[in-house]
């Protein structure tokens, strides 16, 4: 006998990522998932980020890695609460992490929550956390191509960050056919070029990123 | 590596689905996968035998239905499949297209005795 079934496999994940939404939102705060590949910059994206932010944005952050708390310790340094989550060998985030994560958190006192998510174009592109703003970090060695080797992830996104423009000089990388490719599978996409190294475009991002959080 | 979180929500519906249809076994699982989603069909049958052991559902199979990614002109409303590297319009060439499958993921039925 058949029974028809017709249920999306990812549905238990949703139903968490929505509680986390409502969580965050009954707290006001805005959440963005940050995902790359490793090596991108997603680390020193987040710091660039909150020495921007700091200040006028009170800030709070989840890394999230397969082992150790290096990134935590790194962004602990900044004075912002972090939590660290190892996901043991996982290669993605998921709801059910950020909402045990969301507990470890001092909630009220934070305006914007920032998820680094694991190194990995892949995986993370399938499982929402209950974040208001999904952002890829593209960086220029990784490639121009990486938008026909990874469609979902960048397809998936809100927005997406060109990190270390500084080594366009010294790499064969078509920004422009990049910047074109991107806009053509998502056009919703808002991109930004930026150099993490000398904080280049950062302002940038970040005057975008206080719009969408007062939207 | 993600099939296995995948196989593990897959398994957790399968098993409640089973569970209400009062079912001895599950013999077959039909899933129903975008290509998009780099879901690896021997991954998911892998984990899935690891994970049914002692339940209805150990010994199942997993039957896959892989949907091509399609999208659709923005300009023309033309829809075609995705061709590597080439994600223009064949008919009237614009460069603006759509998504609309190739992401899919879900247990379409299950077969019970």
């Amino acid at each position: 006998m058949e029974i028809k079934v017709l249920k999306d496999i990812l549905g238990a994940n949703e139903q968490i990522a929505g509680k986390n939404r409502e969580l965050l939102e009954k707290n006001k705060v805005f959440c963005v998932n940050i995902m790359a590949s490793p090596g991108a910059g997603k680390t020193s994206f987040v710091l660039q980020t909150i020495r921007v932010l700091k200040g006028n944005v009170r800030i709070g952050v989840i890394e999230g890695d397969i082992s150790s708390s290096i990134d935590a310790e790194t962004v602990a340094e900044e004075g912002v609460p972090v939590v660290q989550i190892n996901t043991g060998g996982e290669c993605h985030l998921e709801a059910v992490q950020i909402q045990n994560a969301l507990n470890n958190l001092p909630l009220k006192d934070i305006d914007l929550l920032l998820i680094e998510n694991v190194g990995n174009l892949v995986c993370p592109a399938e499982f929402n956390l209950g974040e208001h703003l999904k952002i890829l970090i593209a960086s220029v060695p990784e490639g121009d191509d990486k938008p026909f080797k990874y469609p979902l992830m960048f397809t998936t996104v809100d927005g997406l960050v060109l990190n270390k423009i500084d080594l366009l000089p010294y790499v064969k990388f078509n920004a422009d056919a990049f910047t074109k490719t991107v806009k053509n599978i998502n056009a919703k996409a808002e991109i930004f070029r930026v150099s993490c190294t000398t904080g280049d475009g950062v302002p940038e991002w970040a005057k975008w990123l206080k719009t969408r959080m007062k939207s | 590596m993600h099939e296995l979180a995948i196989t593990q929500s897959m398994f957790d519906i399968v098993l409640r689905q089973a569970e209400q249809a009062q079912a001895k076994k599950v013999t077959k699982i039909n899933l129903v996968i975008g290509e998009m989603t780099g879901v690896v069909g021997e991954s998911v049958q892998f984990y899935l035998d690891f994970l049914t052991r002692g339940t209805v559902a150990e010994g199942a199979v997993v039957s896959l239905t892989m949907m091509p990614p399609k999208a659709q002109c923005c300009n023309c409303k033309q829809t075609f499949e995705l061709r590597e590297f080439d994600w223009g319009c064949p008919k009237c060439k614009s460069n603006s297209v759509e998504i609309i499958a190739g992401k899919e993921l879900f247990v379409e039925s299950i077969e019970v005795t």
